[in-house]
């Protein structure tokens, strides 16, 4: 036991000398991944968004035509920018500057008064997304204060007004904030996961093939250290880099998801001091795994290029449930739980939600996580008995 | 104390060692002298338990390398055929690793490191990382490092290949000293000028299997020739002759 340790050490000190593994580590994984992905939701938030809930603000050219439409658009958050303008005019600041204008025409009054249906102009350049959206307000908005007219119009006449509402469509959005934040949440799992796994593959390859092709290992097998207590040393060297990336990469998404304020969205996330602790707790006993397998695989390699293509390609393993859970839909059950880094991303995915997995499911994901990194580990050991290992 | 009877080494239809007797004693430098290919290093390599014999056994100090390999271990020091460093560490905490890895106490392993990089001329250069070494300088930190726990038998796998004149010189002498406190050392090379300077015994080996084990005398004697080198390729190419016939 010792001399894992002893192997442990000088593994681990000897990758923090090495520049290239710690720009791995410590700044692509951790810095770079939830940088991207702060960047890529904070877009979506500025470019889609919930438009009923936020002032907007809209020109109008002759609002003194339309006092009561005014007052109606000002109690639903639109701010009237009174402008002077004929249609002309109108049309030609829409062009230049995109926002949207309102046109009340001469007779707008006097056509609503005598119960004739009274045009009003929308200037608006359409092939403009966030233009689109407020068009859509707007229209809606409309839409709601004609009907308030239509309505009374019928009262006054002694009718009912539900006569115009022969049907009455009720959607139900049951969408929690939490929910709908997780959905766009969906590749943060994705991103935890790949980068832990990454921060392993510097040192689980210079370890093994590394090693070799340096022509330092068959001094090493000269130790009287049992080389399975080598590889094991130089896997928890692995292990502890991951562990380590894992805390980094999770601090710095929480950081991330903190300041692009997802509730401008409409949308709270869950990535608070206890949630971001549950996440490292519920990726950790995936770690030994994910070393095992690149330390096997990259044993069977020749030389240290061939170890990074083919560990390389390894790491999309345990990322595959992953893409197969967000395209089926999949649901946590227990049975799913017993699929490592697949466990892992739902034990994720509830933590970001809210919505608590049962605690024998979250011990079935580490206990089988943690099984197959101790099968994976001593076949790692029993490869570095085979003589074959010298190359 | 180096012995070993009967080895026998296959790689796949390729007999390497095909039964190897030998004997290395203390206090003496014995050469392990061959042609490219005769399986000196595959011998080495199931000495120093790199690699196990399909047949035969060889002993460290009494002790068995096939069925004890920890404990013969820790009875000899290593220096295998290009020897690599770690490179991100300087010479002295790649010398201090193993004398870790051998159970060392900090205080142990340290004083022997700067002993070591003191008898070895290493000053310039013990605390540079190994990344930019030269070969002399490689092979210098490697050697150190084998010898950090004070082993009292010493293997050598080509020990001067690719070394300048001066570092071959510092080798001869450490060997020499070596051999006066009493170390077991055994080298292999091709070298006939080497081992005709440095061996109190040779072994010839060819073919995977030894032709002859003596004093250079006797190698002398026996091929009926006053040059070794001459003496070298009489008993290669007679025992090739032997054994077409």
């Amino acid at each position: 036991m010792k001399s894992i340790w002893r192997v442990f050490r000088k593994e681990f000190g000897e990758t923090l000398r090495e520049r290239r593994s710690l720009i791995t580590t410590l700044v692509v994984g951790p810095l770079l991944m939830p940088a991207l992905i702060g960047v890529v939701l904070s877009f979506a938030i500025r470019h889609s968004g919930a438009p009923s809930s936020r002032p907007m603000s809209l020109a109008v050219a002759h609002a003194e035509r339309a006092p009561q439409l005014m007052a109606f658009l000002a109690q639903y958050g639109v701010r009237i920018e009174a402008v002077h303008a004929d249609r002309r005019q109108s049309r030609r600041r829409v062009e230049r500057s995109h926002g949207p204008l309102l046109y009340v025409p001469r007779d707008f009054g006097a056509r609503l008064a005598s119960g004739k249906p009274a045009a009003l102009r929308l200037y608006a350049d359409e092939s403009n997304r966030a233009v689109q959206g407020r068009v859509r307000r707007l229209r809606t908005l409309i839409g709601l204060y004609g009907g308030t007219i239509a309505r009374l119009r019928l009262v006054a006449r002694g009718l009912d007004p539900q006569l115009l509402t022969p049907i009455a469509l009720h959607p139900i959005d049951v969408s929690t904030p939490q929910s709908r934040a997780a959905l766009a949440l969906g590749m943060l799992s994705y991103a935890i996961l790949f980068t832990m796994l990454m921060s392993g593959l510097y040192i689980a390859i210079d370890a093994t093939a590394g090693e070799r092709e340096r022509g330092s290992l068959e001094p090493l097998l000269t130790m009287p250290v049992r080389r399975e207590h080598l590889v094991y040393g130089k896997m928890l060297a692995a292990c502890a880099m991951m562990a380590i990336s894992l805390v980094l990469t999770v601090a710095a998404f929480a950081f991330a998801m903190h300041h692009i304020g997802l509730d401008r969205l409409g949308m709270s996330v869950n990535f608070g001091p206890a949630v971001a602790a549950g996440i490292v707790l519920g990726c950790l006993p995936l770690i030994p795994a994910g070393a095992a397998l690149m330390t096997l695989v990259a044993s069977y390699t020749r030389s240290y290029r061939e170890a990074q293509t083919y560990v390389g390609l390894v790491l999309l393993i345990p990322t595959l449930p992953l893409i197969f859970a967000n395209i089926m839909g999949l649901q946590p059950r227990a049975a799913l739980m017993a699929v490592p880094s697949l466990s892992q991303h739902f034990i994720i995915m509830s933590l970001l939600r809210a919505e608590p997995l049962p605690a024998p499911d979250i011990a079935i994901s580490a206990t089988v996580s943690l099984a197959l990194g101790a099968v994976l580990m001593f076949l790692a050991g029993r490869l570095y008995r085979r003589e074959k290992l010298l190359g | 104390m180096i012995e070993a009877r009967g080895l026998t080494k296959r790689f796949g239809a390729l007999t390497a060692v095909d039964g190897v007797t030998l004997r290395a004693a203390d206090g003496r430098i014995t050469g392990l002298l061959g042609p490219n290919g005769a399986g000196k290093s595959t011998t080495l390599r199931i000495l120093y338990t790199v690699l196990a014999p399909d047949g035969g056994e060889a002993w460290i100090d009494g002790v068995s390398v096939v069925h004890e390999p920890l404990e013969a271990r820790r009875r000899m020091g290593v220096l295998p055929h290009g020897a690599g460093l770690y490179p991100n560490l300087t010479a002295r905490e790649n010398i201090e690793y193993f004398g870790t890895l051998h159970g060392l106490s900090r205080a142990v392993r340290r004083a022997r490191a700067a002993e070591l990089i003191e008898r070895l001329e290493m000053d310039t250069f013990a605390d540079q990382p190994a990344k930019g070494f030269s070969q002399g300088q490689r092979v210098k930190t490697a050697l150190a490092r084998a010898l950090v726990h004070q082993p009292r038998n010493v293997l050598l796998d080509e020990p001067t290949n690719g070394l300048d004149v001066m570092a071959v010189r510092t080798l001869r002498r450490l060997l020499g000293e070596l051999r006066a406190e009493g170390h077991c050392i055994l080298f292999s090379s091709h070298v006939m000028q080497e081992v005709a300077a440095l061996c109190d015994e040779v072994i010839i080996i060819a073919a995977g299997t030894v032709i002859v084990q003596g004093t250079p005398d006797e190698l002398r004697a026996r091929a009926g020739t006053q040059s070794l080198e001459e003496a070298f390729v009489r008993l290669v190419g007679l025992e090739g002759e032997g054994a077409r016939a």
